[in-house]
Formats: structure tokens, sequence, C-alpha cells
């Protein structure tokens, strides 16, 4: 049924169809760009109309409501924001990187397939999907393992963020990992050395670059992460003091606020604010993954 | 060849629907079409601790007046406020008063029309504990102690109760997200205009969590709408002041005011409302609409 279609048609076709690819690859730059600016100018009326920077950076007093003086501290957001993201790190990168060593170095081809559907299925679970878990199954769970007053806290939104960043650091380490030519290995079998010694004197040097690239999406998947933490690290404004006080984040305090604010006040501009302060952040994790990886490479050929 | 003839009227069919999808699309952002096609659409919007109570209004007008569709959302009072100041709902649910600046702010928008206020139903906001913790009463000052900014009650000992599964003894403050009307009458009404909330309780976006999480929490105090309670939790009463008798939340008392927490559910309308939007606030304050009040868990405004 289908005809040929005729050879000026699809002559003239080429140049549209390299074009529509080329706007393909451009398109991410202006998003980025576009998105940077869009947030930005919905931010920058705040600096001048009211917020105080030094007070943002460092009361800990969120009242942006407050009838009597709304305060703008953030100290407390960002103390949970980093606190939850230390934790799950702690718990995700060694986590991940093992799972991806066992699977590739370790495990027979068989189980490794059965392993890696099984753990990236873990990585389609809607992030919503995650808080429930941590706020109806782990919240009893920890209260009565620790003795905790609430279960839903910073140890809480750590498992459920290392929970959600090992598919990732585990996929990409894995990926690093196999990247290493078998020629390597090989040498080192040849020498005498041991799986282990492999793994820690060959793969390690030679795969860094990807596992630390792996380790670092890990970071940007865990700080941008709002719906879990939202459900499961309490949402409360407070400086933790132990890994069972519950905390809140900077992006739950923007999904929990923002709908309520009106538009172009200096709530809605302080949230801008703080979605510029992320921005920032993510921005600058990738941007030294980016050097630390560039600088590794620039040794190695020299 | 086949497919050449029907191109031109696909996408004329697509850029039909993009334009009248953009002409509605200035006048009402967030309706989506009605269900029944030619229906009018009346869009609520606001408070959570009503949420349930306008979904059943809504529902049970259906089947009065199949030809208007009422949308519900929740989200919290200030939600619905800030919807209406911008003018894109027909009735925002609030379960608090709006404030004067709200006010002021709404009549500006809509060409100096002030919001019309209609309460709708009563509420006595209680006060919820673990279904495990033998209090039973507490004082409003007591209770402002806990909630409030620099308050100095934050063991359950300091109350003289001992709750079973609160190793800890930390009373574990649960609350509203403040974009909730809730949130903003506890702070009233408990601490005052002039006093915050003591920064760290646990913020939660429904009344239903709140209830919820109290009742997985042995420490937990929480407060939350007459009509969420549930056998995991145990609301306690109020007293006004020390040495005066606590009331229990009823009916009874949130009707009488003798619960230190009653307090009245409004819908607000941008200003005299449309006559198929008077028509619904009609039938939601008459028997029948009153009626759904009672068999949500909450207080008819002239009692039942």
């Amino acid at each position: 049924m289908r005809r040929r279609l005729p050879h000026w048609v699809s002559r003239s076709f080429e140049p549209l169809i390299e074009w529509t690819i080329r706007l393909c690859g451009w398109s991410a730059i202006f998003f980025v760009f576009g998105i940077l600016f869009f947030v930005f100018r919905e931010a920058a009326p705040a600096l001048t109309s009211g917020l105080n920077l030094k007070e943002f950076f460092t009361s800990q007093n969120w009242r942006p409501d407050s009838t009597i003086q709304p305060q703008f501290g953030i100290l407390a957001l960002m103390a949970g924001t980093a606190s939850v993201t230390l934790l799950a790190m702690a718990i995700a990168v060694p986590g991940g990187l093992g799972a991806a060593i066992f699977v590739s170095e370790y495990c027979a081809p068989k189980t490794r397939e059965g392993l890696k559907i099984v753990i990236e299925f873990l990585a389609a679970i809607p992030s919503v999907v995650w808080g429930f878990v941590g706020a109806m199954v782990l919240n009893p769970l920890i209260i009565t393992a620790t003795g905790a007053p609430i279960g839903i806290n910073i140890l809480n939104g750590g498992i459920i963020l290392a929970l959600m960043s090992v598919p990732i650091i585990m996929s990409v380490g894995e990926d690093a990992l196999r990247a290493v030519p078998d020629t390597y290995r090989e040498a080192a079998v040849a020498l005498g050395a041991s799986r282990w010694q492999i793994v820690y004197k060959v793969l390690f040097p030679a795969a860094k670059n990807g596992l630390l690239a792996a380790a670092l999406l890990g970071v940007g998947r865990a700080v941008g992460e709002t719906m879990a933490v939202l459900m499961a690290t309490g949402h409360a404004v407070q400086i933790p003091h132990s890994l069972l006080d519950p905390v809140r984040t900077l992006t739950a305090t923007i999904a929990a606020e923002l709908g309520e604010t009106v538009e172009g006040g200096l709530h809605y501009r302080v949230l801008f604010v703080i979605g510029s302060l992320l921005m920032i952040m993510t921005l600058a994790v990738n941007l030294t993954a980016d050097l630390i990886v560039k600088g590794i490479r620039g040794r190695q050929d020299a | 060849m086949r497919y050449t003839r029907l191109t031109p009227i696909t996408t004329l069919a697509c850029a039909a629907s993009l334009i009248v999808g953009c002409s509605r699309g200035e006048k009402r952002d967030t309706a989506s079409p009605p269900a029944a096609g030619s229906g009018v659409v009346i869009r609520i919007t606001g408070s959570d601790t009503m949420v349930n109570l306008v979904q059943a209004w809504a529902e049970n007008y259906k089947k009065k007046r199949p030809d208007v569709s009422v949308q519900v959302a929740g989200g919290g009072s200030g939600v619905g406020i800030a919807g209406l100041i911008d003018g894109i709902l027909d009735l925002a649910a609030s379960s608090r008063e709006m404030e004067p600046s709200e006010i002021e702010r709404a009549t500006q928008k809509h060409g100096g029309v002030k919001p019309k206020e209609y309460a709708v139903a009563l509420d006595a906001l209680s006060v919820y504990v673990h279904k495990d913790n033998p209090l039973e009463a507490i004082a409003v000052e007591d209770l402002a102690e806990i909630y409030g900014d620099k308050g100095k009650i934050d063991k359950w000992s300091q109350l003289g109760v001992k709750v079973p599964g609160c190793a800890s003894d930390t009373i574990v403050r649960v609350g509203r997200q403040n974009s909730s009307g809730t949130y903003v009458y506890f702070r009233e009404a408990v601490l005052g205009r002039q006093r915050e909330y003591k920064l760290g309780s646990i913020d939660q976006s429904g009344s239903k969590d709140v209830v919820a999480l109290v009742g997985r929490t042995p420490c937990a105090i929480g407060y939350s709408g007459m009509a969420y309670a549930t056998p995991e939790v145990k609301p306690i009463k109020l007293a006004k002041q020390k040495g005066q008798p606590p009331v229990a939340p009823s009916s009874q008392s949130a009707l009488d005011k003798s619960y230190p927490l009653a307090r009245a559910l409004y819908l607000y309308s941008p200003g005299e409302p449309k006559p198929h939007v008077k028509e619904f606030l009609d039938w939601v304050l008459s028997p029948e609409g009153q009626k759904i009040v009672t068999d949500i868990g909450f207080v008819p405004v002239h009692g039942s």
C-alpha cells in the first residue's frame, strides 16, 4: 500500500528534518535559560521590596503569613534540606555503588538481569507513593524501634530518599564499571589479583568519573525531591538536633505554600527566591561534578 | 494518497478546537468543560475542613439540578480566598472569616464590590489526642502554652498525665499548613492576635491527615474539625479558663457557643452571586442542604 515518495520530495524534506533535529538540540539550552529567567524575574522584586537578606539566611523563623510581623528566615529549612540529603547520601552512595559492583562484577548473568529489573522498578515508583510508605509504614516502625515521639523525621525522609536514589546510582555506576575494558580485568587476574583487589585497585580508579557522576546524580535527585519528603519528614520548621527530629525542606515549603500566595505578593516572591536558591545549588553541584570529571580526565590525558 | 484528503480537515478541526480552547481559557482558566455539555458550572475551592461537606452538597445538588455542575477543590481556605481575590472562583470555602485586608484586596480587584459572606455550617474545632492518652480535658491557656511561641508546656507530665506508648514524654504538636483556615482560626482563638505559633510543629496539609497522624502517634496532640473524629483518636474537653467546667465538642456546645472553639464555616462569593450560584446557596441553607451538614458530622446553622 505504501508508495515511495518521489525523489524531489524526500530531498526537500531533508533540510526540514535536519532543522527540526537541530531545534530539538538547541531547545534544551533555550528551556534552561527560559526557566532561569522566569524564576529570577519572579524572585527579583523581593530583593528590592522588603526582604532582608541577612535575616533570610540567618534567622530560623519562617512565618510568612503572620498577621503580626511576617518573618522570612530559611536557616531551619536549609538545615532540613541539608540533613535529609546528607543522610540519604550516606545510605544511598555506598548502597548504590555496592549494588553496582555486585551486579557488574560478582553475580551470574541470569541473576544480574533479574536484579537489574527489580532495582530499576524501584525507580519507576512515583514519589507520592514513597511518601505514603514513609508516612504510613515507616512512621510506626520508627516509633517502636527507636522510642522516638514521632516517626516522620530525618531518619524516615533519609531512608525514603535513599531508596529513591539507589536505582539511579546503581544503574549509572554499573554502566561506568562495565565500560572499563575487560583487558584491565584480565591483566589483573593474570597478576594474581583477587576479585576484591580488582574492584578496589583497578576498576575504581578506571571508572572514577562515572562513579562520581552516579553519586552526584543521586544528590541531585535527593535535593530536588519534593512530594516524598513533604510527607515523610514531618514538615516542621526547626533546626534538628538528632536524626529523630522532624524537619522541613526548601522544596516542600514551596510545594506546600505556593498555592495560597497571591500572585506578586512578598510571600510569593520569597518562594521564588527559594526556588532560585535551589536552582543555584543544583547548578553548583552539576558544575563541580563537571569540573572534577574534566580535571581528572585532563590529568589522565597528560 | 488517502490521508491527503483527511489532513486538511483534521488540521482545521485542531485549529478550531485550539481557538475555542483559547477563548474559553481567557475567561475561566481553571474550569474544565462541564460533563453535561450545555450546563452551567459552579466552581468552589478552599477549606480542606469543608471539602467533604461541599463535595456532598455537589453530589446531592446534581440529583436535583442535573444541568448544574458543581466543581469542588480543596487546598485550604487561604487557597480559596486567594482564588476569590484573583477572580477565578464562583465561591470560596473558608473555615475562617476573611481578614479585613483580604476583603479590601478583593474589593479593589472587583471594582469596589465587596465579597459576600454566607455562614453555611457550624463546627466545634476539636483537640484530639491518641485514644490511649488518659488526658480528658485541658484549659485554653494550657493549650496556648503548648502551641504558642515561648510556651512553657512541652511534656505530658506537665499536664499531669503519663501517656502509654510515649516513653519520651514529649508532646508532639500536630498542626496545619499555613494555607489552612483552621490554622489561622486556631491561632486567633487559642493564642490570641498577638502571639505566634511555636515553630517545630508537624504541619499537615489536610484535616484528615492531622487525625490520622495523631491516631498513629501516642505522643501527639492535634486540632481538626469535629467531623473528622475516628476511633483511633479522642477529642478532649476544653475549658475557657482554668477552673471553669470543661465542655466537650458537640452539636449542642457548638450551637450555644459554650465550647471555646465553636466556629462557623463559610462560603464567600466575590460579590452578589450570579442567579445559578444564588440558587445553590439557597438550597445549601434549606433544610435539605442542612441535613447533609448533619450527615457529614458538622452542625447545621440553625441547630438540628
